[in-house]
Parts: structure tokens; C-alpha cells; sequence
């Protein structure tokens, strides 16, 4: 019986992962053929990651299916641009369709994963990622919250930590919340973790950290995947 | 009944002040420049203004916040890194904000356009943008009651029109126009092309003409 893939890996010879690393870590555990919604920012740059027979068809809330990687060049069309309004290609067998129908797509379950960035997850799954809430800043909300509670599984990428050290993996978010109870799995530079809904985050992976030591460094309840 | 305008001033005649104002477009692509334009030289002031973002650089619906004749913008989007029109403005407290999760934002406008008096989402439910608002246990989860969004008047853009106000649109720069055809009492669409009814397929009609009460050419 195979377990390997089910019980923590520690790479604790090297630092943590890059951002490139990252999105590629993600990469490899998105289903092959899944529809797939990448949010704007980093999230984007996991479609280069993606091998090219991964039959993966990513979709854009703003009204297409079937989204190729970046225009350049004489492929710039000023009508054809991604959520993060970046110039785009189609692929073969791609749909466009407009705003109501992209997100009642969404909101309707239809999309089986869309990946998000995030200030903040609670181990319990709450996602803040759309508003710091700080005096004089300009709320802007997009799709967010219909992307936490409308595709099948949530997975977010972010740094474990903020700038000044501080975790983003926290008990209870302070930051607004974008959802509640909507996150499946964090993709950090430190660990990967999956929340399960019981009482402690699973971490399934760690880079450059051991278990032990993330421990020490998060105040949530952890679990190493086990066998 | 359509009827098929000669210049863009044409086609957004008669717009009144304090109108609520759909304006077409993700960004920039599908947002109908020349009705923005037209609409700055027509003067309606007092504006509502709902758009997915609120205006890009100093263009497009930009320059009509610029020239001060929007009052409200309702918008899930209004920050980017060529917002500065908007920034300064809702910094110094002369604009008003409704921020509407991207989702409720085009379900408002379907609902307005589609008879519906109100829907429950999932969206927003916990979350600052749902507070005060009413809420249902429905099969164990809980719902946003939202209502629609219907306005005075749409400015949209389309790349083909018939003369009876069939639209077909292109690529990505159909984005909200479709449902906000459907959600205004008049609804305007700047298109690149006019053609004669029999010249666009049936099957590939998006928005069927009885939705479109003006059209105007505008070849860009």
C-alpha cells in the first residue's frame, strides 16, 4: 500500500520555496481536465506551470472558458483580456459568455477549483483577501467572494508569513473576511497544509522548516499527515 | 422599436440629471467610449454611475467622474493602478461608494432584467458586505437575500448590430454589456458595425434586439 504520498515530507536541507516554486508546487495537484479559475496576481502565474497535456481549461470571470497563456506581440487584442486585465490568447475549443452566465457558473458549483491569494486563512478555513480595512484604503472586492463560496475547492497561495514575520495562518482572521469555512489547502513558502475541519490544520509538506519548528511559529493547532 | 442614430450626441439625448447610468465594460475592453464622451457633452449631472470598476486612467468613464457628474458609482473593482481619478475623489469625500461583490453585481442586473424581485446567494454571507442585509437557512446553508439593480439607462458596446438591434459582441469585451442591455429603461450600444436584418446568424444573436432602444456606428 502506498502512504508516502499521505505522510508529511520534511525538505528541511534547503530555504523556503521561491515564488516560482510555489505556483509550481500547486501546479501538481491540480486534477487533470479540472475547470479551473486562477485568481489575479500570483495565482495567474501557476498556468505556466501547468504541463501542457494537463487537459486543464481554465476560466475567466470576466466571460471566457478555454483562456491561453499571455498575448505578445501582434496577438495583443484589446478585447481579449484576463480578470487581472492582461491581453490574452484563446485556445482551441475556448467559449466566451458574459457576466451573469461566468458567474453563475461559478456560484452554481460548476468550476472545480479556483486558487486565491490571501492576507489571512483561519484554521478553520475563513479567507480574508480582499480589504485591509485600514483607514483611508479603497475597498475592491472583484469576484473574491464568489470564487470562496462558488468553486468546489478552494486552494490558496501565499507566503506563510508577512514581511514583518507575523503569520498568515491564524486562529481567527482580523482582516474582513471574503468567506467563511471555504479554504481546502494553503500553498506557503514554508509548509502545505490542508484544513480538515477537525480541530488541527494537517501540514503535508514543509520547505526549508521542520514540523516541529513550524509548531513554534504558528499559534494554530497542527497535525502532520500521517500515514 | 430600435432606432438607428446617427452620431453618439444623437443617441444620448435626453439623459436626465440624477439618471442611474449603467456603463458596459470590464476594464477597458467592451466600455462604450464614444456614449461616455457624448454623455460629458450632454451635461447630465448627478449621476449614478454602476460599471464593474470605476474608470481607468483619465478615459473612458474616468473623465466623466473627472468632470464631476457623478454623485454615486457602484462598482465591486474601483481600485487599480490607473485609478487615480476615482482615488482622489472618493479620498476627499466627494464621491459615494456601493462596493458589490463581482457576482451580485451581474445577478442584481439579470434580476432586474428579468422580472425577479430579489434572489438568496451564498455571497458575502459573514462578511462585511452582507451586514444588515437579510439572511435564509435554505437546505442547511445560509443566504444573502440581494435585490436588483435596475437603471434609467445603459451605455453599452456590441460589434455588430442590425438594424433592428441584434447584438453580437466580441471576445472578452462582452462582459457585463448582455445583462445590462436587459436591466435599463433605455438601453444605448455603440457598435463597430451596422448591418441589414438577414446579415447576422440567428443562432449567434447574444442580445435580441427587443432589449436595444438606440444604436449608433462608432468604427473604432
Amino acid at each position: 500500500m502506498s502512504v508516502a504520498s499521505w505522510s508529511i515530507v520534511e525538505h528541511t536541507g534547503r530555504g523556503p520555496l521561491g515564488r516560482d516554486e510555489m505556483a509550481r508546487v500547486l501546479a501538481r495537484d491540480i486534477p487533470r481536465g479540472a475547470y479551473v479559475n486562477l485568481g489575479i496576481g500570483q495565482p495567474t502565474t501557476v498556468a505556466d506551470h501547468l504541463p501542457p497535456d494537463s487537459g486543464v481549461i481554465l476560466h475567466t470571470e470576466n466571460g471566457m472558458l478555454g483562456m491561453g497563456p499571455a498575448a505578445t506581440g501582434d496577438e495583443i487584442d484589446p478585447d481579449l483580456i484576463n480578470a487581472g486585465k492582461i491581453p490574452v490568447t484563446e485556445l482551441p475549443g475556448a467559449a466566451y459568455f458574459h457576466h451573469a452566465d461566468s458567474f453563475a457558473m461559478m456560484r452554481g458549483g460548476h468550476l472545480d477549483l479556483c486558487v486565491l491569494g490571501a492576507y489571512q486563512v483561519s484554521a478553520s478555513g475563513d479567507l480574508a483577501n480582499w480589504h485591509t480595512g485600514e483607514p483611508g484604503a479603497i475597498p475592491a472586492v472583484g469576484g473574491a467572494m464568489d470564487l470562496a463560496v462558488g468553486a468546489k475547492r478552494v486552494f490558496v497561495l501565499m507566503s506563510l508569513f508577512t514581511r514583518t514575520g507575523e503569520p498568515k495562518l491564524v486562529q481567527e482572521c482580523s482582516y474582513p473576511l471574503t468567506a467563511l469555512r471555504c479554504v481546502d489547502r494553503i500553498y506557503t513558502d514554508h509548509a502545505t497544509f490542508e484544513i480538515t475541519g477537525g480541530d488541527r490544520v494537517l501540514v503535508r509538506e514543509t520547505w526549508g522548516i521542520s514540523f516541529h519548528e513550524l509548531r513554534s511559529r504558528l499559534d494554530v493547532p497542527l497535525a502532520a499527515a500521517a500515514p | 422599436m430600435t432606432r438607428v442614430c446617427t452620431s453618439a450626441d444623437e443617441a444620448v439625448e435626453g439623459i436626465a440629471d440624477g439618471s442611474t447610468v449603467l456603463v458596459g465594460g470590464f476594464g477597458t475592453a467592451g466600455m462604450p467610449f464614444e456614449l461616455i464622451y457624448a454623455l460629458i457633452r450632454q451635461g447630465a449631472r448627478d449621476l449614478t454611475v454602476v460599471a464593474n470598476n470605476a474608470g481607468n486612467g483619465d478615459t473612458g468613464l474616468a473623465a466623466l467622474l473627472k468632470a464631476g457628474r457623478v454623485r454615486k458609482v457602484v462598482c465591486s473593482f474601483p481600485r487599480q493602478t490607473d485609478s487615480w481619478v476615482f482615488d482622489e475623489l472618493y479620498r476627499a469625500g466627494k464621491i459615494e461608494l456601493e462596493l458589490v461583490p463581482q457576482g451580485n453585481l451581474a445577478e442584481r442586473l439579470r434580476a432586474a432584467g428579468a422580472g425577479i424581485g430579489g434572489f438568496y446567494t451564498r455571497t458575502g454571507v459573514g462578511t462585511l458586505l452582507a451586514e444588515g442585509k437579510e439572511t435564509r437557512e435554505i437546505d442547511g446553508r445560509t443566504y444573502v437575500l440581494e435585490f436588483p439593480l435596475a437603471a434609467d439607462v445603459a451605455l453599452i458596446k456590441a460589434h455588430t448590430a442590425d438594424t433592428l438591434g441584434n447584438l453580437v459582441y466580441r471576445k472578452t469585451a462582452r462582459n457585463f454589456n448582455p445583462v445590462m442591455a436587459t436591466a435599463a429603461t433605455t438601453t444605448i450600444a455603440q457598435v463597430r458595425h451596422v448591418v441589414e436584418p438577414g446579415a447576422l446568424d440567428p443562432e449567434a444573436v447574444v442580445t435580441p434586439g427587443i432589449y436595444v432602444d438606440r444604436i449608433v456606428q462608432v468604427p473604432s
